[in-house]
């Protein structure tokens, strides 16, 4: 190929490339711009807040938004309540469905077909067709406004099952068979040999349960509604009602009821992707 | 809930597995008694979690869904009175074009991830895991903050969206409680908070078309445009489709954002109540279980109906390799 030909597409391919960083960059302070302005209204008073023409960064750094969302609610409890739900859901959902991934995937039992379709009708059920009953059973259980009513029935996931069975069966079968020849136990042989290998994708299911549980909002409203045992989720909206047009302590409470998950997703950023990548929609 | 094994992963597993299958495993025909009995013990577990808390629950408001409950408790039998006083109900019709618009809006998301998916893919261009990062944090955030931060924005006297629009010399508005612009508000938030989940979702797909394929169109003197129209979109079919039936699902099913963003005094109220905001609002407000559960039950049919129209009509632009 002639030279003068390489050069003019070289310099053309810049100029798309740029072009390409000018439309991204617009998009990604589109995306970005939200936030900036939440945390910087967080650090303002509130006559500040509703200055016209508003200032852009606060002419004093502030704490008292943030002191005053753990005054007003209960804050730290929630958090602590939106610890323990996430923690419930995702270990639970780690724990059985693997198991139940597992069978399905590897043990040949009676009934196979017919209970692996049962759950996944499960899967295509929404959450309002069983969150009257949910609520019901919940409450004769005597659990209302309290942890365990959070977590219980996000711990049981179809979705989870089906994700880990996909993965379980892609497992060669000479793993289980040296296995068994060395005397191990069908339990043994799930926890030591097949469950190691499917790590990856108990990585992915556990952030991707930890981001539903965390910013899960019916759920808790229904069941939870004494303050102090909200998740932070459903704190926000009490936030909301006792403050108004207080924007300072709302931007100061939404800023640290989702700051944990941000945090997790920079941190774990290849497995979120891995697990929205393989999941549809809320688990 | 609603989940497609239609993933690259999974589909990755099935081939493998039925490759293992074609080398001819023979396993004894008749499982040992042993290990049927710990295959039972395995799925136990869940599957008394989801007896208990799924499939009863479904049972139970089927059975609520024909009665009407009393002030002291015990359902009496109604039959079809309140799946009729749905059908009739003016607010149901208007949650339900309001659903829909949701659903519509919802839709806009995907042309837009495509773009953008279509753009990061650009060769050698730097910086792409950042703006995926970026793009994607909205999706990460709790919809309640997010709700929160763009009532703020969209606020009518101090909010950033009006300031930014009076620098052109523009009036702003109240958007969020004035009844005409209120639904188009929230609507705009739910394709900001899902354009990275999309775009996740393409960019996957976007990967895995051969760089060969542009090349040679490149040669034959496509311009990008044209390789748009012509490649990525045909051979991203498969992956728009499950998009579009994940977003109809999701889309037809709002409620946090909704919830968060409309306080109970907000006069917009009915212009942007969705089918599970009236549910919630029913069932949990208003004593009015029985038809808040055939309420329930009509939305779900409308789900089925639509995700097995689409299926059914996929055949007609979906190109898989």
């Amino acid at each position: 190929m002639p030279e003068p030909a390489a050069t003019q597409r070289r310099t053309r391919v810049d100029g798309g490339a740029l072009a390409t960083h000018a439309v991204l960059v617009a998009g990604a302070l589109f995306m970005v711009f939200p936030f900036v302005w939440q945390a910087l209204t967080a650090f303002k008073t509130m006559p500040e807040s509703v200055q016209v023409p508003p200032t852009f960064l606060p002419n004093e750094w502030h704490w008292d938004a943030f002191s005053q969302v753990f005054t007003a609610v209960p804050f730290m409890e929630m958090l602590t309540n939106s610890f323990l739900n996430t923690l419930g859901r995702t270990l639970g959902q780690l724990v059985f469905c693997s198991l139940a991934a597992y069978a399905f995937a590897r043990m040949q039992f009676r009934g196979k077909n017919v209970l692996f379709a049962v759950f996944l009708s499960v899967l295509m059920v929404p959450a309002q067709l069983l969150i009257l009953p949910q609520h019901e059973i919940v409450q004769k259980l005597g659990l209302l406004n309290s942890i365990p009513a959070l977590f219980l029935p996000g711990m049981f996931s179809a979705f989870g099952t089906f994700l880990l069975r996909q993965f379980f069966m892609a497992l060669p079968r000479e793993l289980e068979e040296a296995a068994r020849i060395d005397g191990a136990g069908p339990f043994r042989i799930f926890w030591s040999v097949m469950l190691p290998l499917v790590r990856p994708a108990l990585a992915a299911l556990a952030v991707i349960t930890a981001m539903w549980s965390w910013n899960d909002l019916l759920w808790p409203l229904v069941v939870n509604t004494d303050p102090a045992t909200m998740p932070i989720s459903a704190g926000l909206t009490s936030l909301e009602g006792q403050f108004m047009t207080n924007y300072p302590v709302l931007m100061a409470g939404s800023l640290i009821g989702s700051l944990p998950m941000i945090v997790l997703y920079l941190l774990l950023q290849r497995h979120f992707v891995q697990g929205i990548a393989l999941s549809g929609s809320k688990g | 809930m609603a989940v497609f094994p239609s993933t690259a992963a999974a589909q990755a597993a099935d081939r493998r597995r039925s490759r293992a299958a074609e080398r001819g495993s023979t396993p004894s025909p008749r499982p040992r008694r042993r290990s049927q009995r710990s295959a039972y013990l395995f799925i136990a577990p869940i599957a008394l979690g989801f007896l208990v808390f799924y499939i009863w629950p479904l049972l139970e408001t089927f059975w609520f869904s024909f009665t009407s409950f009393g002030v002291f408790g015990g359902n009496t039998w109604v039959g079809g009175e309140n799946y009729e006083g749905v059908v009739r109900d003016v607010t149901v019709g208007q949650a339900l074009g309001n659903t829909v618009l949701y659903m519509l809006m919802g839709l806009v998301t995907l042309p837009v991830a495509i773009v953008l998916a279509d753009l990061m893919n650009r060769r050698g261009l730097r910086g792409v895991p950042v703006y995926r990062a970026l793009y994607f944090l909205p999706f990460v955030t709790m919809p309640a903050a997010v709700g929160l931060v763009w009532n703020w924005l969209y606020n009518g006297d101090f909010g950033m969206i009006n300031e930014a629009l009076s620098w052109f010399g523009v009036d702003g508005r109240y958007w969020v409680s004035d009844p005409s612009t209120a639904v188009y508000a929230i609507g705009a938030v739910m394709v900001w908070s899902h354009v990275g989940y999309y775009l996740i979702i393409f960019t996957a797909g976007i990967k895995a078309i051969p760089r060969d394929y542009y090349e040679a169109a490149e040669i034959d003197g496509a311009g990008p445009v044209r390789r748009f129209f012509r490649i990525t979109l045909p051979l991203l079919s498969p992956s728009i489709f499950f998009a579009t039936v994940i977003c109809v699902i999701n889309s037809l099913q709002q409620f946090d954002l909704i919830f968060v963003m409309m306080s109970p005094e907000n006069p917009a109220l009915g212009e942007t109540q969705s089918i599970v905001t009236l549910f919630f609002k029913w069932a949990f407000q208003e004593n009015a279980q029985g038809a808040a559960a055939a309420l329930a039950f009509l939305l779900m049919l409308l789900i089925a109906a639509l995700t097995y129209l689409q299926f059914r009509f996929q055949k007609r632009w979906v190109h898989y390799a």
